[in-house]
């Protein structure tokens, strides 16, 4: 049976691991390359790394730092931030990385998903994106509206319209980061995550309030995503990995036993 | 050394950590004498099947991947690469592949649209027959998975694994004579896909 994944979310910026809400008050957690190998020996599925400052300074990613990672952990990782040409993706793709996460560049020119998906596979090309909730359903249908640039900027664009547009164009898989639920750790944000994973055929996975094993538990089942990131939680050090998978089998979701 | 074929199929890197890691002399190589000497032949590739066979008949590797086979140097496919073993493949409107083994390549279809294709993730592979590369491998492990369409060998005799989606009980793990070839990514599965990788490297091709 496909087990549920659980992607820790490391955000990079000047090559440390940092932690904020809603993109704000970021601090200082740790290594990159240090913590995603101790997620990885803890069991994680995956994982995903956002130099989340490259977009906003119009700076190329690290490799360096990616190519590090690809030597210390063998299991699959995405990284996000400031891709924004087919070179740009397969200077990161050579280096190591599984996948590549594009977000705002993506809203920009959203030809990107297509030439990438043409260059690599669409397996290869995730598209992140971060909705927020609207009350104005006539403009926006889905009631929620795709902002970029780290929650910045409004775009004017419905989550869900793009979400398909993004799906037409080549993208594999689809990360929904809710900006209303992102740091709270408060829980997932269900009906925005379930709107889109019951409308697109590939896979979602859901982001943004991940606080306990009880919020994973509710976005596999009634949001149907297929996996979830998770962060601050265990960042923190107030969870770990085996603590939530053990959580996760004993509600009888999927989830990988052995590693 | 183990030679991993480079026929413009993706991206290799991957693998080639992963056989650097277990202490592995891999070379990354689409040069036919040098597959040919090769102790090991690891065929890899993501992506569609009609420009994988493109780009091998433009590097004139067919012949060269069929040489490798027939001589008894053992040999590991993985994901498209083992799709294109088979014989025909539904991707592409519909082509002929290489044809190693009988029988053809099909598309997920699912009937729930909360299946998602390409089936991403970690799934569980049950092991139907012993083999030397399933040694220290659990019955029922989880490797990685990336695909939209799966195996379907004709000769239920090189089922050496069986694995669950959409439906559909496909062989994700086949094996003939010298030849074998899982659906999954062995260099992407964390310390079991390592493991497998490693009795591959110590498998001297018989088999059992």
């Amino acid at each position: 049976m496909l087990t549920k994944r659980i992607i820790p979310c490391l955000d990079i910026h000047e090559k440390r691991v940092t932690k904020g809400v809603k993109f704000k008050n970021n601090v200082v957690l740790g290594d990159p390359v240090e913590m995603a190998s101790r997620y990885y020996e803890e069991g994680c599925d995956e994982l995903v790394f956002y130099d989340i400052t490259a977009s906003a300074e119009r700076r190329p990613i690290d490799i360096e730092m990616v190519a590090e990672v690809a030597h210390a952990i063998r299991i699959p990782f995405a990284v996000g931030g400031g891709i924004s040409t087919v070179s740009d993706m397969s200077r990161v793709l050579l280096a190591g990385a599984e996948k590549v996460s594009v977000n705002s560049l993506a809203v920009a020119n959203p030809d990107i998903i297509a030439e990438g998906a043409r260059a690599f596979g669409a397996q290869c090309i995730v598209l992140g994106m971060d909705p927020v909730a609207v009350e104005d359903t006539t403009t926006f249908p889905s009631g929620y509206e795709i902002t970029t640039r780290g929650f910045r900027e409004r775009t004017g664009m419905d989550a869900l319209e793009w979400a398909r547009k993004a799906v037409d164009l080549g993208a594999g898989e689809i990360v929904v980061n809710s900006v209303d639920a992102d740091g709270t750790r408060a829980g997932f944000e269900i009906p925005l995550t379930k709107l889109i994973a019951e409308n697109v055929p590939v896979p979602v996975v859901a982001s943004g309030g991940a606080g306990n094993a009880q919020h994973l538990v509710e976005v596999f089942e009634q949001a149907h995503a297929d996996a979830a990131i998770i962060a601050g939680m265990i960042h923190t050090g107030e969870f770990t990995i085996p603590q939530i998978k053990a959580d996760l089998a004993t509600a009888g979701v999927p989830i990988r036993k052995v590693w | 050394m183990i030679a991993i074929i480079d026929y413009r199929a993706g991206n290799l890197t991957s693998v080639r950590l992963a056989c650097e890691s277990l202490g592995l002399d891999a070379q990354i190589t689409s040069d036919p004498a040098v597959i040919q000497t090769a102790q090991h032949v690891i065929f890899p590739g993501v992506g569609a099947a009609g420009a994988a066979m493109e780009h091998l008949r433009e590097l004139e590797l067919i012949d060269t991947l069929r040489a490798v086979v027939d001589s008894g140097t053992p040999f590991l496919g993985i994901c498209l690469g083992t799709q294109i073993i088979l014989g025909h493949s539904e991707e592409d409107g519909g082509i002929d592949t290489i044809g190693l083994l009988k029988g053809d390549v099909r598309q997920f279809r699912p009937s729930d649209p909360l299946v998602k294709v390409p089936q991403i993730g970690w799934n569980t592979v049950n092991q139907k027959h012993p083999h030397p590369i399933f040694d220290g491998i659990e019955n029922e492990s989880e490797f990685y998975f990336v695909h939209s369409f799966h195996p379907a060998p004709e000769e239920h005799g090189c089922i050496l694994g069986e694995t669950e989606y959409a439906n559909v009980t496909f062989a994700s793990v086949m094996g003939k004579n010298n030849l074998v070839a899982t659906q999954f990514h062995p260099e992407k599965s964390g310390r079991i896909g390592l493991r497998l990788l490693k009795n591959f490297a110590n498998w001297n091709g018989s088999s059992c």
